[in-house]
């Protein structure tokens, strides 16, 4: 026992520095992508960043600030040194460090994207079970109707037929605006339940085709044979012996949709007026506050990756037979 | 199964006319959601070809007395909130919509499969290099990415078109580089090498074709996953420059006026659902009628 612990430790320490060590590479490319994303402002970036100030002063200030009269490659070192010590800059627009702002909006994006998860979770997985079990039945053509559906409806559309369905016509729910969920938890729920379902939809559509083509293969598999020819129930062979090793690599695909949960916050924020981090890089955008815009999307890189890794790690230590 | 059933003299007979292509078409058309999605696509192709003469009104002509109208027989959609007809907006947002899914999705392949070969056919330093770069722009949310370089290069309808396309690249490198991978050992890529050809023309001529039916299903898919992008990036006002229709800032100046005028917002979000929708049935459809092992 002991000497097999040890050997799974040694196995996971080898695996976490092989993934670690693709991982710096990896960060190294996004700075630089993200970097180079203000190479492609036209004109004088100095000036452009600017934008209405035409004050000569304030404009030298930006070049010294951003070192752009020094050659590319200089600027890029001292934008990394600032990056890691987690200085992303300041906002041009109310002078607030951009660590701060994002600070600020994480938690309202945390709490919408958990939702979404949580409702894309509720109802991806049940039908992709139940269209798998019923195959071929009026069941499976339901949830895979369902699932075409939300891969396909675009959610800023779907946003704005919920407001008016439950907001102009029936009156229900807040068509816009955000409660911290400290604040007021009902009001909270009231302000986000619509805008989660929309982030959560496409999410639960993955989910279903997901789950449904893992549940058709272990149900295929001899152990679920060998669960049948015992006599066990057929409720008994799906709920115990099939969903728990189907539901293995669905949970790990959930960390995978985040880019999927980002780019869809970003627009359902912009349509429900929630204050979140989707948000923040479409006023960013409007504004013309690059530092912003590179800050928001250099996080956004930076969580991907970190799940990623984590989410490898959990499925290593889930699936025992990975561990050697 | 009916290929095999055939006797063994007509199968032989038949061999010349039935080549891959033709077999991969059939049995696409025997799919009605695949079938279903192409008709819907070249009617929508259709419509944005012949925009100028199937409209009813000039998409940008405003008029004060028609402001927000309903649906009526002389304005099947209605009016928007300048009195423009909507239905000639639509029908017009279809050009933008196709093209930008197009062009998007040309930029992406136009990068990305070169790439793809050198980084698949290369190996070694190149391809750590080039698989490095792919990882570091699929971190990016693809959205999120198309947003940022669409701010960074300055709204406009070709820009858009530039930032989706950028952002669609590395999903293409990363195909293409692991189906090199898995045809690079076979037989005829051997032979090819062993007669002396260049890498350059075994990767072109030799393994892209055989590639091909995978690349195709995935331009398929993400032709419209580039016009969703391309709505989003005009919802936002980083695509099509107004006064030019597009479903997308129609869908943004529909929300404005949710209370007074709802039919604004029915038609364009109805376009890109189905245009969207049509697009993923295609591929679905053409990724069962081309991968071999389907029957």
């Amino acid at each position: 026992m002991l000497r097999r612990a040890r050997d799974t430790g040694r196995i996971m320490l080898n695996f976490l520095a092989h993934r670690i060590a693709q991982i710096v590479p990896t960060l190294f490319f996004v700075s630089v992508l993200i970097f180079s994303l203000q190479q492609l402002l036209p004109g004088d970036p100095a000036l452009v960043m600017a934008g209405e100030e035409r004050d000569p002063a304030v404009i030298e200030q930006i070049r010294q600030q951003y070192k752009l009269d020094q050659p590319i490659p200089v600027q890029y070192v001292y934008w990394l040194k600032g990056v890691l010590t987690g200085n992303f800059g300041e906002s041009l627009r109310n002078k607030m460090p951009v660590r701060e702002l994002i600070a600020q909006k994480l938690p309202v994006t945390l709490q919408l994207g958990s939702m979404a998860i949580l409702i894309a979770f509720f109802i991806g997985i049940p039908a992709g079970i139940i269209s798998a079990v019923k195959k071929g039945t009026a069941w499976d053509y339901g949830a895979n109707l369902f699932a075409l559906w939300g891969i396909s409806t675009p959610n800023f559309w779907l946003g704005i037929l919920l407001i008016f369905l439950f907001s102009i016509k029936l009156g229900w729910l807040p068509a816009s605006g955000y409660v911290p969920l400290t604040e007021n938890w009902r009001a909270s729920l009231a302000a986000t339940i619509m805008p989660a379902f929309v982030l959560g939809n496409a999410i639960s559509a993955i989910l279903m085709r997901h789950t449904r083509s893992a549940m058709l293969q272990v149900l295929e598999s001899d152990y679920v044979r060998t669960a049948r020819a015992k006599g066990l129930s057929e409720r008994v062979v799906i709920l115990k012996h099939a969903m728990r090793n189907a539901l293995t690599p669905i949970i790990t695909l959930g960390a995978l949709e985040l880019g999927t949960l980002l780019s869809g916050a970003v627009l359902t924020e912009q349509i429900f007026s929630i204050p979140g981090f989707g948000k923040l890089i479409v006023d960013a955008v409007f504004n013309r506050d690059y530092a912003v815009v590179q800050g928001v999307v250099l996080v956004t890189a930076t969580v991907y990756i970190t799940l990623n890794l984590v989410a490898d790690v959990a499925y290593v230590l889930v699936n025992p037979r990975l561990r050697g | 199964m009916t290929d095999a059933a055939l006797p063994a003299a007509a199968a032989t007979q038949a061999y010349e006319l039935d080549s891959p292509a033709r077999r991969a078409r059939r049995r696409l058309f025997k799919r009605k959601a695949a079938v279903f999605g192409l008709v819907v696509i070249s009617a929508f192709i259709l419509l944005a070809a012949l925009a100028p003469l199937v409209v009813p009104y000039d998409p940008i002509a405003t008029s004060w007395s028609l402001v927000r109208k309903p649906p009526t027989a002389a304005h099947w959609f209605g009016t928007d909130e300048l009195g423009r007809d909507i239905l000639s907006r639509v029908v017009y947002g279809a050009r933008a919509s196709l093209m930008a899914g197009l062009i998007s999705v040309a930029i992406a392949l136009g990068i990305g499969v070169p790439l793809g070969l050198l980084a698949g056919y290369r190996g070694g330093f190149v391809d750590a290099l080039i698989s490095r770069i792919t990882d570091a722009m699929l971190a990016c949310p693809f959205l999120i990415l198309a947003i940022a370089l669409a701010a960074f290069l300055g709204p406009s309808l070709g820009n858009a078109m530039i930032a989706i396309g950028i952002s669609a690249t590395p999903i293409f490198i990363r195909l293409t580089r692991g189906q090199v991978l898995s045809v690079k050992a076979e037989d005829y890529v051997e032979a090819a090498r062993a007669l002396g050809n260049p890498p350059w023309r075994i990767a072109f001529s030799h393994i892209l074709p055989n590639i091909l039916p995978s690349l195709l299903v995935q331009a398929t898919l993400s032709i419209a996953a580039a016009i969703i992008a391309e709505a989003a990036l005009s919802f936002l006002g980083l695509g099509q420059q107004p006064p030019a229709p597009s479903w997308g800032s129609m869908l943004n100046a529909a929300q404005r006026f949710l209370t007074q005028a709802p039919w604004m917002a029915i038609w364009p979000g109805l376009a890109i659902f189905l245009v969207v929708l049509s697009l993923n049935l295609l591929g679905d459809g053409l990724r069962d009628a081309l991968d071999p092992r389907q029957r």
